[in-house]
């Protein structure tokens, strides 16, 4: 009888696998458009895009003039470095503001204190960026609420400005990344036990050590998918820069914006594109490397 | 002074807010003794060790570790360890790391930390361990680990809170005895937190009994089991069973006592102090102080028969148990519920429930404490 039970039960089975299967298919139907629709289509055809040349009125070939042109003008070469190194820094500046900020928030804070000021760190983000980069520029423009202050209580005789420059630009990158960086630190420092800290400060260690030996490697995870989101926004962050960073102030995203809106040059705008992609999966490949995580354990 | 303390409590106290977790504890405990607090979940244990440990300040009191007042030194300053409730082993190092820790901090040599990072997992006897992962181990070797991570800074005490809360039965049998002979074996003062009473009374030298916050009777394990100073300590302490009554008369070191329930008993003062006629007790005996045969004649209540305590009942339950087994008998007029001990020798391994037994035990083994609960009201009013 239980040799019968077991060849139902198989015959069962087999016949389930291949019905959830269709089941999970349909389900997973709209993020596969998504996917496909959004994201795999449009770079296909950015792809071809930036792989041709045009040659007269809907005459193209084939060639890589676009990624040449690219490696040939100094100003595209350097905007892309300016905007990569930005971007690390500005990375860092998050990691290392928001870092005491989560500590704070996760390990100090209890209760609804701890909730308070975590939805502190919330509230700016429920307005849109551009509003809140106009918020910056109010305060730190020549006729500012900043400029005003200092010359109020006489540290400077006349307006000063601080918007334009690249630290205000860095302000801007920072405080719009801090959000992206606190939330998955706050998560994933939660996870960390109490009684671990106070076991290693049992055991001899000092707010040093076991901010390196203990807390630092079990937050890694959360460190590594901050970094990765943060930096990823800020290298595609085209407000901030134009606003706060002014005319001078180069972007990569200016420039990939400039090719496809000013000039119509869609060829060499989808070229950059590529470009801008295969920069930041290399930095983050490289930055993974070099903190021994997988991107599996970022989004665990 | 030849017996060295290891470790001095002098009126401890802790409070948060108003309520006070740790109320004016003292203690002693002397070199290389096995110490263990004991009491029923939030009366304070947890409270009094993270104290000794240096995680929580006291309110007042002083804390002398090997002849230094500890107020004001920091958990990495003071020479106690702690193995934790959950151990709190770092998932993020093996199994040699996490022990080398200690040592790590105090700056010893690499090659030096290795040879007694050996020693020490040679002595918890997993010698072979040092390169698992923390979860590659079972539960008894994540217990070993944790102590072991904790002896090998050869600190002057060893706290533990509860460390074999998280082991099934079994286990916990068998790392009682382990941490017994460990304790034996290295000569470090230990002080052992847990609400498991067999726990305490199997390892440790002396035991403390507490119950909100307050010591309730520190004494040896038979102490506390023969020679129980309050009601509270005879009733967590051991199996008893338990009554309330009034006394009736008082006759030197014996009173009468009428049950609530009905019946007589004569009873012995537990504590030091004298009984007064009309106080309401609290009375117990523990099962095997009752003598039990088998009985045709008619029920009657709780009386006293040949200078002994006598009543009748019927078998209720069996609650075999090998040689631990008992049976429930009740005494139908009352409604006493009486728990009895089987003897090991095997005589009533027949007994079937609803056969009438008569119990007896002498005097001396019903110890009798005045109720609190009674004191209480007496002050109120
Ligand atoms: N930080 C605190 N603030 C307020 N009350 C506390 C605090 N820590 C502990 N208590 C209270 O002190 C009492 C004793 O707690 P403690 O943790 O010492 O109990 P315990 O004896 O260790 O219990 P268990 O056996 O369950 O671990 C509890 O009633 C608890 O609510
Ligand atoms: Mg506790």
């Amino acid at each position: 009888m239980s040799s019968a039970e077991i060849a139902v039960s198989g015959t069962e089975q087999r016949s389930v696998i291949p019905t959830l299967k269709l089941g999970t298919f349909l389900l997973m139907l709209p993020l596969l458009l998504w996917l496909l629709l959004l994201i795999i289509l449009p770079h296909v055809d950015l792809l071809i895009v930036s792989l041709r040349e045009v040659l007269g009125y809907r005459e193209y070939a084939f060639s890589l003039q676009n990624y040449a042109e690219f490696f040939t003008e100094p100003l595209y070469w350097n905007t892309f470095v300016r905007t990569a190194v930005m971007s690390i820094l500005a990375t860092i500046i998050t990691l290392i503001v928001g870092f005491p900020v989560s500590y704070y928030i996760a390990k100090v804070m209890k209760g609804r204190k701890r909730n308070l000021l975590f939805i502190m760190c919330l509230i700016p983000f429920w307005v849109s960026e551009l509003v809140r980069t106009f918020g910056w520029m109010i305060l730190l423009r020549e006729s500012g609420v900043l400029s005003s202050f200092i010359q109020w209580i006489g540290l400077v005789d006349g307006p000063v400005e601080f918007l334009y420059t690249d630290a205000t630009l860095m302000v801007g990158l920072v405080y719009t990344s801090m959000l992206f960086m606190v939330v998955p630190l706050v998560s994933v420092l939660d996870t960390l036990d109490d009684s671990l800290i106070e076991a290693a400060y049992d055991l001899g260690g000092n707010t040093v050590s076991i901010l390196r030996e203990i807390v630092i490697p079990h937050a890694m995870p959360g460190i590594a998918s901050g970094c990765i989101v943060v930096f990823m926004l800020t290298l595609g962050n085209y407000l901030t820069p134009t606003l706060l960073g002014g005319k001078d102030s180069l972007w990569f995203t200016e420039q990939i914006y400039n090719q496809f809106i000013t000039r119509f040059n869609w060829e060499s705008g989808s070229a950059f594109g590529f470009l801008l992609l295969f920069l930041s999966s290399a930095i983050v490949f490289v930055g993974l490397k070099l903190s021994r995580q997988t991107l599996a354990d970022t989004v665990k | 002074m030849s017996n060295q303390l290891d470790l001095e409590c002098r009126q401890l106290v802790k409070s948060f807010g108003k309520f006070t977790a740790v109320d004016n504890v003292s203690l002693e405990i002397p070199k290389g003794s096995f110490f263990s607090i004991l009491g029923p979940s939030g009366c304070g244990k947890t409270t009094l060790l993270r104290m000794l440990a240096g995680f929580i300040e006291p309110t007042a009191g002083d804390i002398v570790i090997k002849g230094n007042s500890m107020l004001g030194v920091p958990p990495n300053k003071r020479p106690v360890n702690m193995v934790f409730q959950h151990l709190a082993l770092f998932p993020m190092m093996n199994v040699a790391e996490n022990i080398g820790y200690g040592l790590r901090r105090r700056k010893i040599p690499q090659p030096e930390i290795d040879k007694r990072v050996a020693d020490v997992l040679e002595r918890v006897s997993l010698p072979d361990a040092g390169s698992k992962n923390v979860d590659q181990l079972s539960g008894g070797q994540r217990q070993r680990v944790a102590i072991a991570r904790s002896l090998i800074l050869e600190p002057a005490v060893l706290l533990l809170d509860e460390p074999l809360g998280a082991l099934d039965l079994k286990l916990r049998e068998h790392m009682k005895v382990e941490l017994k002979q460990l304790q034996h074996e290295v000569g470090t003062t230990f002080v052992y937190i847990t609400h498991d009473q067999s726990e305490a009374l199997v390892m440790s030298d002396n035991v403390a009994v507490m119950n909100e916050g307050r010591f309730e009777q520190v004494g040896s394990p038979q102490d506390l089991y023969y020679n129980p100073q309050t009601a509270f300590v005879a009733g967590f302490v051991g199996d008893s069973n338990r009554w309330s009554g009034k006394i009736e008369s008082v006759d030197g070191d014996q009173a009468m006592v009428a049950l609530d329930e009905g019946g007589v008993i004569a009873a012995v003062s537990g504590t030091n102090s004298s009984m007064g006629l009309g106080d309401q007790v609290e009375l117990f005996v523990r099962p095997e102080a009752i003598t039990i045969e088998r009985s045709t004649s008619s029920q009657d209540g709780a009386h006293i028969e040949d200078g002994k305590n006598t009543l009748t009942g019927v078998v209720e339950n069996l609650l075999f148990d090998g040689a631990n087994s008992r049976a429930q008998v009740r005494d139908q007029k009352t409604g006493h519920q009486v728990t009895v001990s089987l003897p090991q020798t095997g005589a009533f391994s027949d007994l079937v429930s609803g056969e009438n037994l008569r119990l007896s035990w002498s005097v001396d083994k019903a110890r009798s404490y005045v109720s609190s609960a009674a004191a209480k009201q007496e002050k109120a009013a």
